[in-house]
């Protein structure tokens, strides 16, 4: 850098090779242009970050924090809404067991009175039929005994005729009811 | 970097450790005086077309899920915001563009001056100076301007002694002229001295023997130094938020 081709200002505070006599910082020559770069510098950075930089940052920050908040307070929302849909759930379940419950009960006394009013239905049948039955039997059976009575007459007359024995109608029937009642 | 064609010509060890510090027109020969564009010129506009760069178009998206150069912004904007918020308190807050623009500033050019062949601005006293002395100037008469002759109060310990109070009350004023001298060495000098010993290493460098330990020294140097650069800006910016504290509530 310091070469004959970029000889620099010979002054003060450099040598004729180039080299810096004693501290270049305590130039006072080259004070004033450090002075005006600088403070044209800190002007430009105070305008770009003041006017353009920390704003908008300052904004997405805002705006981030903001959208978080939002969130997380969403996500107790949606936390909450879940935990209600969850005892509604249970309560819905809980109410449908009873009702279930209950359905179950109903149904059994219905059946049981259905029930019980067809065996009685079906016992009182059973009785009628079972007198009806008996009626007949008790028919049948005195058809049987006048049957018997008229053969045993019509047999006691045909004996007497064919042992040649007569006799009247009416002694026969006599004795037959006699002997049948023995 | 005038060093090496210098070591070479003269065949010998030459160490010109702040040559890179000199002040050189960019166009043409001749005197500098305070408007000619020069290197300095150079490595500023370097600086703010960087911060330009992070700042403005790294947020032109205005993403709520940022891009990576736009979390850069947002990181060194809510850092300094909080600083300012922590050290001030609320109404400290109205001067957070002043104190990101010190920071950013800062920050970049001693950063931008870790590039070899870079013009370290940050290392020049009357550029730190005029930072520092900007803020003392600023803060003195904010605090003049918001409390009046109360501001003086900050000078006198009503809760010590009435015996050292006017004692300390002096060793008080001096530190407070003190302060923009302090404020604006403390960052030239820690520039200045790391970019000068890593080019003394480096005029080492050309020794064969020792050129190993000369580049290690440099490589460590440079590490010092990315340290240096960051801690420097952020130790510049929080005293300045502690100046400006001073002047916001001048009590004890």
């Amino acid at each position: 850098m310091a070469t004959q081709t970029t000889e620099i200002a010979v002054g003060a505070c450099v040598d004729a090779g180039g080299s810096a006599l004693g501290m270049p910082q305590l130039c006072a020559g080259w004070m004033g242009n450090q002075v005006a770069w600088l403070v044209v510098s800190l002007i430009v950075i105070y305008l770009i970050l003041s006017r353009i930089a920390l704003p908008r940052i300052g904004a997405v920050l805002a705006e981030r924090s903001g959208t978080i908040t939002n969130d997380i307070a969403a996500a107790e929302e949606l936390k909450q809404k879940a935990v209600e849909a969850e005892a509604a759930y249970e309560q819905a379940l809980t109410d449908a067991r009873v009702q279930a419950a209950a359905i179950i009960a109903d149904a059994k006394a219905e059946i049981q009175a259905d029930l019980d009013v067809e065996l009685a239905k079906a016992d009182a049948q059973i009785s009628a039929k079972a007198a009806e039955g008996e009626k007949a039997i008790a028919a049948i059976r005195d058809g049987a005994v006048k049957s018997v009575t008229a053969v045993a007459k019509d047999t006691a007359k045909e004996l007497v005729s064919a042992l040649g024995g007569s006799a009247d109608a009416k002694t026969i029937t006599a004795a037959v009811s006699a002997r049948m009642k023995g | 970097m005038a060093t090496e064609t210098d070591a070479h010509s003269e065949g010998g060890l030459v160490f010109h450790p702040l040559d890179q510090f000199i002040v050189k027109p960019l166009f043409g020969d001749g005197a500098v005086s305070w408007y000619t564009p020069t290197n300095i010129t150079l490595w500023m506009a370097i600086a703010v077309l960087a911060i330009f760069l992070v700042f403005v178009v790294g947020s032109r998206g205005r993403a709520i899920i940022p891009t990576r150069m736009q979390s850069i912004g947002e990181l060194i904007y809510g850092f300094i915001y909080k600083m300012v918020e922590d050290v001030t308190g609320k109404d400290g807050v109205k001067y957070f563009p002043y104190i990101m623009t010190l920071f950013v500033f800062i920050l970049f050019a001693n950063y931008l001056a870790l590039l070899p062949m870079s013009y370290s601005a940050t290392s020049m006293i009357a550029v730190t100076a005029v930072l520092g002395f900007g803020v003392f100037i600023c803060v003195t008469i904010l605090g003049f301007v918001l409390h009046g002759t109360k501001f003086l109060g900050l000078f006198w310990m009503s809760d010590a002694p009435a015996i050292l109070r006017p004692i300390i009350a002096i060793i008080e004023v001096i530190s407070y002229f003190v302060r923009p001298v302090s404020h604006s060495i403390r960052l030239a000098g820690n520039i200045m001295a790391g970019h000068a010993v890593i080019k003394v290493f480096a005029g080492f460098a050309a020794l064969t023997l020792v050129s190993p330990v000369a580049i290690l020294g440099i490589v460590a140097i440079y590490g010092l130094e990315v340290l240096v650069a960051g801690i420097q800006a952020y130790v510049f910016t929080i005293l300045t938020c502690v100046y400006l504290k001073d002047a916001l509530h001048p009590g004890h």
